[in-house]
Order: C-alpha cells, then structure tokens, then sequence
C-alpha cells in the first residue's frame, strides 16, 4: 500500500528534480554567454548584478513583459500546447538518473533519485527522447508559416535519424552491466568508468545527443539565413522563453544521461565513505559536459543539413552498429 | 475504490474519449494526435498491469516513432483535410455492424464465461514484466517466431529501400 510518507517523499525529489532543470536553464543561459563572450575575446553580460549573475533574471521579467502574438491563421489551441508539450519530456527525463549513494537520515534509507532503480531506466530515457519530437512539429504546423513547418521537419527529420545512433551508443553501458536499469549500471562503474572500455560508444553518444537536442553544429533548424528562425519563428514572449527553457533543459537533461552512463554517474574518490560528496561530483561532470558543448558551439561550423543526414546514416550508425558487435563479442570471448 | 480501479477508470476514460475524437476530427492532424493521447494511455494501463517493458516499448516505438511518421505524411502531402467525397456509404453501415459484433463479443466474455475474469490472480512471479523474464522467453521459448518476424522485418526494411531508390542512369 502506498503510504503517505513516501507520497510526500516522492513530490518533493520530484520538485527537487524540476529545479535543477528550471534554475540550471536560467544560469546555463548566462554561463552559455559568459563563456561564448570569453572565447569570441568579449566580455559579455556583467551589469545585472554581480559578475552579471542577475542577467537571467532581468532576461526573464523582460520576456514576461513583451506581448504574445498569435499568428491570425494559427490553429489556436495547439500553437498554445506546443510549448508545453516541448518542455514536459525534458522534465520527466531527470527522474531515472541516481544523484548520489542512498544516504541515511534519522535512522531511515532514502535514494537519491526518484526512482533510478527501475529496471526499465534506459528505456525510459529513449521512450522519452522519442516523444520529444511532437512539441517541435505541432509548434511548426499550427503557426500556419512555411518557415516554421520547414524547421520543424528539418529538426524532427534530425532528431529521427540520430535517435538510432544514440539507441545504438546506449546498448555499450546495458551489455557491460548487464543490466537496463540506471543504479545498476552507476553502481557498476565504481571501479572503472564506461568511457574507458566505451570511448567509441561515448563519442557517438555525445554527438548522436547534440544533433538530438540539436545543439551547434547540428543547430539546422535555426539556421538564420535560410529558415530565420526554425519552428519557434512565430513564436514571441512566454511562449518563446519555454522552447529556450526546453532548449537549455535538454541540454542538462542530456549531460545528466552522459555523466550518468559513461563518466560514472555521482562516483568519484571518497564518495563510499561520504555519500552527500556523490551529487558534487555528479554536478561536477555536468558541468564539464555543458562547457563542452558550449565549446563545440563557438568553435564548429554548422554542417548542412545533407550531410548531417548523411554523417548520421552511413558513418554514425554504421560505426555504432559495429561497436555493439565488438562489445558483444569481447563481452562473451572475455567474459567480462 | 481502491487507487487502481480509479487510475483505470480514468485512463479508460482518457482512452475511449481520445479513440473517438480520433474517428470524429475532421483535421488528420487532430486524429494523429488523438490517437497519440490513446497509445499514452494505454501504455499506463501496462504499467498497471505489472508490465513495464511493454509500457516502455509501446511509447518509443508506438508514440514514439510510428506515429511521428504519420504526422510527417499528413504534413509533407498537405492532406489535413480529408474531403467528404472520398468516404464511401457502404463504410459506415459496415462499421456499424462490426462495432455491434465487438460488442456482442464483449458481452458474451463478459456474462457467459465470467469464470476466467472474476476469480483471483496468483502472485506476481518474481521479475514479471521485466526485461530479463521477457527477455528469456523470447529467446529460449519463442526463438523461432521472434527470428522469423526479424527476417519478416529485414525483408520489409531491403523492400523499402529498394522501392524508394531512384533509377541509376543507365
């Protein structure tokens, strides 16, 4: 029977878990700035605040303020939807991924996690990676404009074809723990991080997730100078903060799963001995993999779009398919 | 009432509701979508069932990337519309009579063999549902089906492929 204690227990973790998302989105967008200014020689937002740590919020009461358009020939109610829609995946993904060791507080067990001991975790994290792609293209079919419809298929198109190579990377971690569920495959990292035995999975991982997130260089669906603005161009105010707010969140959302698959999740040394170090370290790799990313944006051109689909079917999938065959195999000669 | 008959309720609700704006939406759209809203629901009805693989294969694949497809077509061809002259009368007096059918059916599991539905249920074997337990039973037990639908599939894949390749210039 379901008791009240851990009804209580699971809306908090599950509000803890939607603010990382929400306050990482609103400081990723200034960190985002800070370090694109510091790469491209500027300096960049500093006034609102100390060292411009109040810029996100000024960014957000000024897109609070500005007027919301709704195009005359829109479909209404799904134009309002579709934002939502964007942003309810990226919220939910957060909640297979293990933040820590359970810790102990008054004598009682509790996970750090929602519930990261599911035996079904990988698969929930590309059951909803899968259902991203509906926000994008009710968001570019109901503002009733051909750039927006063009973006949005140009993105789902992306985000389609790189779900396979991103399955593909996953199955490295699943053959070597043995196992679907997140926890277990964090707690089999303890002595050695995936990346070690994974590199090649952890490279296609990582640009499989950036074309999926379509992040730079994979960023077609807001090429400017062909689609001015991808699927949100109709989109002004609120509306348009909450695809940025889905945009920035997949990202976290995304580093999360990497940490979490192939740099070892919340282990780092000492963390068997103090438990509370587990979501620092966590926290730490995130990081690392958000400046990555924002790296490869300031410094990689944008692929055109035929070769983007082309990179991801003939090189990405196939290199993929190969690397969980050689897994396999080595997993069985070694018997690992 | 205890909490999964009024979770199963509600999702029953949710999922009829949706099956029916789906046949009644004029916008293909909206149908794609309706029937989105069904395969969610019925997914949750997995996980109330014990059976959280199948609830997660159904969203990825199902919602997931079938019926993106759909939507894809409805938008690339322009065909939200659906004109009322392409519906032919013989359609809706056959529906009709294959719905009473159904129902019939329903009513006679339900009423004449109430045996097989109301008595209780076993225990939960240890691992039901998971992707180990299921995992095991296709490849111990039903090898040789789940082999013959994977070459029915790489067959369908090659023929895809095949039919969608241009000419070469000869």
């Amino acid at each position: 029977m379901i008791s009240i204690v851990s009804v209580a227990e699971w809306i908090i973790k599950s509000l803890v878990l939607i603010t990382i998302i929400l306050g990482g989105f609103a400081y990723l967008t200034l960190f985002e700035r800070r370090a694109l200014a510091r790469m491209q020689a500027r300096i960049g937002p500093n006034r609102a605040g100390p060292a411009g740590l109040l810029q996100p919020v000024a960014d957000g009461i000024k897109l609070m303020f500005k007027e919301e358009l709704i195009p005359d020939r829109a479909d209404k109610v799904l134009f309002v939807l579709a934002p939502i829609i964007t942003v309810v995946p990226v919220l939910l993904l957060l909640a297979v991924i293990p933040l820590g060791p359970d810790i102990e507080i008054f004598g009682q067990q509790f996970s750090l996690g929602l519930a990261s001991e599911i035996d079904v975790g990988v698969l929930f994290i590309l059951a909803v990676a899968s259902i991203a792609v509906y926000g994008i293209v009710i968001a570019g079919w109901s503002s009733y404009s051909k750039y927006s419809l063009l973006g949005a298929l140009r993105a789902s198109a992306q985000m389609i074809s790189y779900e396979l190579a991103l399955g593909l990377a996953i199955i490295g971690p699943i053959l070597l723990a043995g196992s679907l569920s997140v926890a277990d495959i964090v707690a089999d990292q303890q002595r050695l991080w995936y990346v070690v035995l994974q590199p090649i999975g952890f490279l296609i991982f990582l640009i499989a997730s950036m074309a999926e997130i379509n992040r730079a260089p994979f960023d077609m669906s807001e090429a400017e100078q062909e689609l001015t603005g991808g699927y949100h161009t109709e989109y002004s105010g609120m509306k348009f903060a909450v695809f940025f707010m889905a945009e920035y969140g997949k990202m976290i959302a995304v580093s999360f799963v990497a940490a979490t698959l192939f740099l070892g999740g919340y282990w780092g040394p000492f963390v068997d001995r103090i438990a509370l170090l587990g979501p620092i370290y966590l926290f730490a790799k995130v990081v690392a993999i958000l400046f990555l990313m924002i790296w490869i944006r300031a410094t990689w051109p944008r692929l055109r779009y035929d070769r983007l689909m082309a990179f991801g079917w003939k090189i990405l999938l196939p290199v993929g398919l190969l690397n969980v065959v050689i897994t396999g195999g080595l997993i069985v000669v070694l018997n690992l | 009432m205890t909490v999964e008959l009024a979770i199963f309720l509600g999702l029953a609700v949710v999922a009829v509701g949706a099956s029916i704006a789906m046949l009644v939406s004029r916008n293909a759209v909206y149908s794609a979508l309706f029937l989105v809203i069904v395969l969610f629901a019925i997914a949750v009805l997995y996980l109330l069932l014990s059976a959280a693989f199948i609830a997660m294969v159904q969203v990825a694949v199902y919602a997931g990337a079938i019926m993106v497809l759909f939507l894809f077509v409805i938008m690339l061809l322009g065909t939200e519309n659906v004109e009322s002259e392409s519906r032919r009368p013989w359609q809706f007096a056959a529906a009709l009579v294959l719905s009473y059918v159904l129902i019939i059916q329903f009513l006679v599991v339900a009423i004449v063999l109430p045996g097989d539905f109301g008595g209780e249920f076993g225990a939960l074997v240890d691992g039901f549902g998971g992707p180990a337990s299921i995992g095991i039973l296709l490849f111990k037990e039903y090898l040789v089906p789940f082999e013959v639908t994977s070459l029915l599939l790489l067959a369908a894949m090659v023929g895809a492929i095949v039919l969608t390749r241009r000419e070469s210039s000869r």
